[in-house]
């Protein structure tokens, strides 16, 4: 974050767009799209020159009349996948994308059979009285046997 | 002179390492106990000598002594006292004599207050400690020292990159690094347990105080980052997804995943090759996080402090921590029998889905993190994976974290019902889902899912009251049996408490700044009304005057609220003439309900300024909730089964005594 060095200022004024509609898309469009100079950043965010070249070229498309699609795009076939902020699903890309359900699944997969290839509680004994339940409390510890934690 | 001395002491702590990391091994193998004691003299002589050379580093900052390197490059005569001493660390040099300073707190902290550990594992954790310390101070003394004169001396420095002069960002990097090197010392539990092959219930007892400290930290570290993130940057974003701040997040998410199961081998005796497995994970993600923090590989825009060359050398350090510890875990691990059984349904049962939903999601953390270097490296291809990755990615994850973390917490040990923990719970549900349709109401416009996730920070909160609530019997028992067992909860209960609260806490804050932010951006004449949000902004003009090292053009506004005046603001740009660079703070009206945050930009052709309003509901939570999870932490810590007698190991079979 440091090298944002200079008030990072992201959009000005002027580029802003008179319709809201257009505009709002454009700020949602500008956050998926990577300033290329300054990586880790999206071009909304920053006050690179180059993001601010593409802001504009990115209003320009949307009030030319292109859909949200069409201008990324654009911007890709010009710039490549390495602009778009969330990657476009590929097989390069799917693990990634899918990481987080296969890898719970497969760990869900994994503990179920640890947990039921163990013995559950082995015998059980008759349960405690209310009363025998309290005293045990009061001695601090609780009805399965344990200190209380 | 006195940077030779500290440069001298720095040579001497490294032998000291050397024979630490070697001998006590030794004894401790041999069962002789002179050697194994030598652990601790070793421990404390580091800590001095350590902290004699952290000292020496910081005298020469403070007095400005321009002929050592580092603070010719990062200090300045002028600049304030307080960013005089955060210099110390706010470069590369300093930061990792931080590093080891704190990675030999801990060490004499082992040997100040360990004396209930057995001899034995006490003095091979204390190998373990000084073999990572051994590295590091090589790598310090080798590619980093910041003892290097300059010739001829220069005349005055070149100053501390103004946005690093700040007390959050001073104070970051030393929770940062408590926390980071904190989990050095479950990591040498976890490796001294390998190498006496035994893990029980007391040794789960010993590495949980440490980490207990290490991911309180962490959490502080990690919420100052973002606070600071959040005032500084001129936006008002709290949290990037940047490297390096995953970097962080990650040992977070595994010390948090570590905290929970080692309470099931604490409690319960099982779950023991996991804890030691999570144990070596959490701080490789540490030194990773060190390695792309120092060596700049994924060029991030924290790039302040990257060398190649020192990225190897901590990557060495990295591949040997990592692969030898992992490489212990495979040979000795498979005879680490459970002993603890218990029921699919179960207190244990929810603390390993807690580990499963955490452990996911560092992994996605990472996968995100350095999966664009592997695609590169494989394909060639250059990816981006920024926040809307994450977003996707990482944020269902937390949802169903959160939604079983109260029951996970109700649910008794060995054998639960889950009927019944849902009977118990159902008063928390129904909180919950009212809040969330008063939220529904109060702040029409948003998100439709907004609510939604108000209602789930909501139920984690209530669930925690609940869970309380019915630990102490409230209203099911007299007041008097109530407040007695109120004050009778032991403080790790407590801590648990407010830590489950605190992510319900912070939850709310994300939720609700994500939703129902306004903004507006305009340039203004002088005199000019924003209407925002509810409120109107003027803008009363701009005035210069002068900082301790810096010229503040100053932004006025005067917030109004139907009519009425509410608060004067000043939005500062900062010129700082040494470094010729422009930082800019942000004007904050803070409360708990929403923060006004005017940003002054530059002036336009027509004579107005850029302005940037904005209005963030519920921001302050998410610190708020950073701030009650760390108390949690140190309150658990307090906790007096980690402070008196820890168990006899003699009698393993037995249930530990307090």
């Amino acid at each position: 974050m440091l090298a944002m060095a200079s008030p990072a200022h992201a959009v000005e004024p002027s580029e802003i767009l008179s319709d809201p509609a257009l505009e709002s898309r454009a700020r949602d469009l500008s956050k998926g799209l990577r300033c290329l100079v300054c990586r880790n950043q999206s071009i909304d965010d920053s006050d690179a020159e180059l993001a601010k070249d593409l802001r504009v070229l990115v209003r320009e498309r949307l009030v030319a009349g292109d859909t949200d699609a069409e201008i990324l795009d654009y911007v890709r076939s010009r710039y490549g996948d390495y602009v778009l902020l969330k990657p476009p699903l590929n097989p390069a890309t799917a693990l990634l994308w899918f990481a987080g359900p296969i890898l719970l699944i497969g760990g869900g997969i994994v503990v179920w059979r640890q947990i039921a290839r163990r013995p559950a509680t082995p015998s059980v004994a008759a349960p405690l009285t209310e009363s025998e339940r309290a005293r045990l409390q009061d001695m601090g510890i609780d009805a399965k046997g344990d200190r209380q934690a | 002179m006195i940077a030779e001395l500290g440069h001298f002491a720095l040579i001497l702590a490294f032998a000291v390492a050397l024979a630490q990391s070697t001998i006590p091994l030794w004894g401790a193998h041999k069962g002789y106990a002179e050697p194994m004691r030598f652990a601790e003299t070793a421990a404390l002589m580091s800590f001095l000598l350590i902290g004699f050379s952290f000292a020496a580093l910081t005298y020469a900052f403070v007095n400005s002594d321009f002929s050592l390197r580092v603070v010719y490059a990062n200090s300045h005569s002028d600049k304030p006292y307080l960013f005089k001493i955060a210099g110390v660390w706010g470069n590369h040099e300093g930061s990792m004599l931080l590093w080891v300073l704190i990675l030999a707190l801990y060490g004499a902290m082992v040997a100040a207050f360990g004396r209930n550990i057995p001899p034995g594992l006490r003095a091979r954790t204390l190998a373990v400690q000084a073999m990572v310390a051994v590295a590091f101070l090589a790598f310090i003394l080798f590619t980093s020292n910041p003892f290097d004169r300059m010739d001829p001396v220069p005349v005055d420095g070149t100053g501390l990159n103004p946005l690093l002069q700040d007390w959050a960002l001073a104070a970051h990097p030393p929770f940062l690094y408590l926390g980071y090197v904190g989990l050095s010392m479950p990591f040498s539990f976890a490796i001294a347990a390998l190498i006496e092959g035994r893990v029980d219930a007391a040794w789960a007892r010993w590495v949980r105080p440490w980490t207990l400290l290490a991911w309180s930290a962490l959490t502080v570290g990690i919420a100052l980052g973002s606070y600071w993130a959040y005032y500084e940057l001129g936006w008002g974003g709290w949290w990037f997804w940047d490297p390096v701040e995953n970097a962080s997040f990650m040992p977070w998410l595994v010390a948090a995943a570590l905290l929970h199961s080692a309470v099931v081998v604490e409690k319960r005796s099982t779950l023991k090759s996991w804890t030691i497995l999570l144990a070596i994970i959490a701080f490789s993600l540490s030194l990773l996080g060190t390695f792309i923090v120092r060596s700049g590989l994924l060029t991030s825009v924290h790039a302040f402090a990257s060398d190649p060359t020192r990225g190897v050398f901590i990557l060495a350090i990295l591949v040997i921590a990592t692969g030898g510890g992992l490489a212990l875990y495979a040979w000795r691990a498979p005879q680490m029998e459970p002993e603890g059984v218990f029921a699919p349904v179960s207190r244990e049962s929810g603390l390993i889905l807690n580990n499963l939903f955490l452990s996911v999601s560092a992994a996605v953390v990472f996968l995100g993190t350095l999966g664009p270097l592997f695609i590169e490296a494989f394909t060639g291809d250059q990816m981006s994976f920024g926040a809307d990755f994450f977003n996707l990615a990482f944020t269902p994850l937390m949802i169903m974290l959160l939604i079983a973390m109260p029951v996970g917490a109700a649910m008794p040990w060995k054998r639960g019902d889950l009927p019944r923990v849902m009977k118990k719970l159902w008063t928390a549900a129904a909180l919950s889902f009212l809040v969330g349709s008063i939220f529904a109401m109060w702040r029409s416009g948003g998100p439709l899912l907004a609510p939604l996730g108000i209602a789930l920070a909501f139920w984690a909160i209530f669930g925690v009251i609940v869970d309380l609530a019915e630990r102490v019997k409230l209203g099911r028992a007299p007041a008097g049996e109530t407040m007695r067992r109120l004050v009778n909860l032991p403080r790790s209960a407590w801590g648990q408490a407010l830590a489950h609260m605190g992510m319900g806490i912070t939850a709310f804050g994300i939720v609700g700044i994500t939703a129902w932010e306004s903004e507006d951006i305009r340039a203004a004449k002088i005199g000019e009304m924003i209407p925002l949000a509810g409120y109107e902004i003027r803008f009363d003009g701009v005035e210069r005057s002068k900082g301790p090292n810096y010229i503040i053009d100053g932004g006025m506004f005067t917030v109004f609220r139907d009519g009425e005046e509410i608060a004067n603001l000043v939005s500062e740009k900062r010129f700082y003439t040494v470094q010729r660079t422009q930082t800019t703070e942000a004007a904050i009206r803070a409360s708990l309900i929403e923060d006004i945050y005017i940003v002054l930009g530059d002036k336009q052709d027509d004579g107005g300024w850029a302005v940037r309003s904005y209005v963030k509901p519920f921001a302050n939570w998410i610190w708020l909730g950073a701030f009650i999870m760390t108390l949690g932490g140190l309150l658990s810590l307090t906790d007096r089964r980690h402070r008196v007698g820890a168990p006899n190991r003699a009698k393993p079979a037995m249930v530990p005594a307090e």
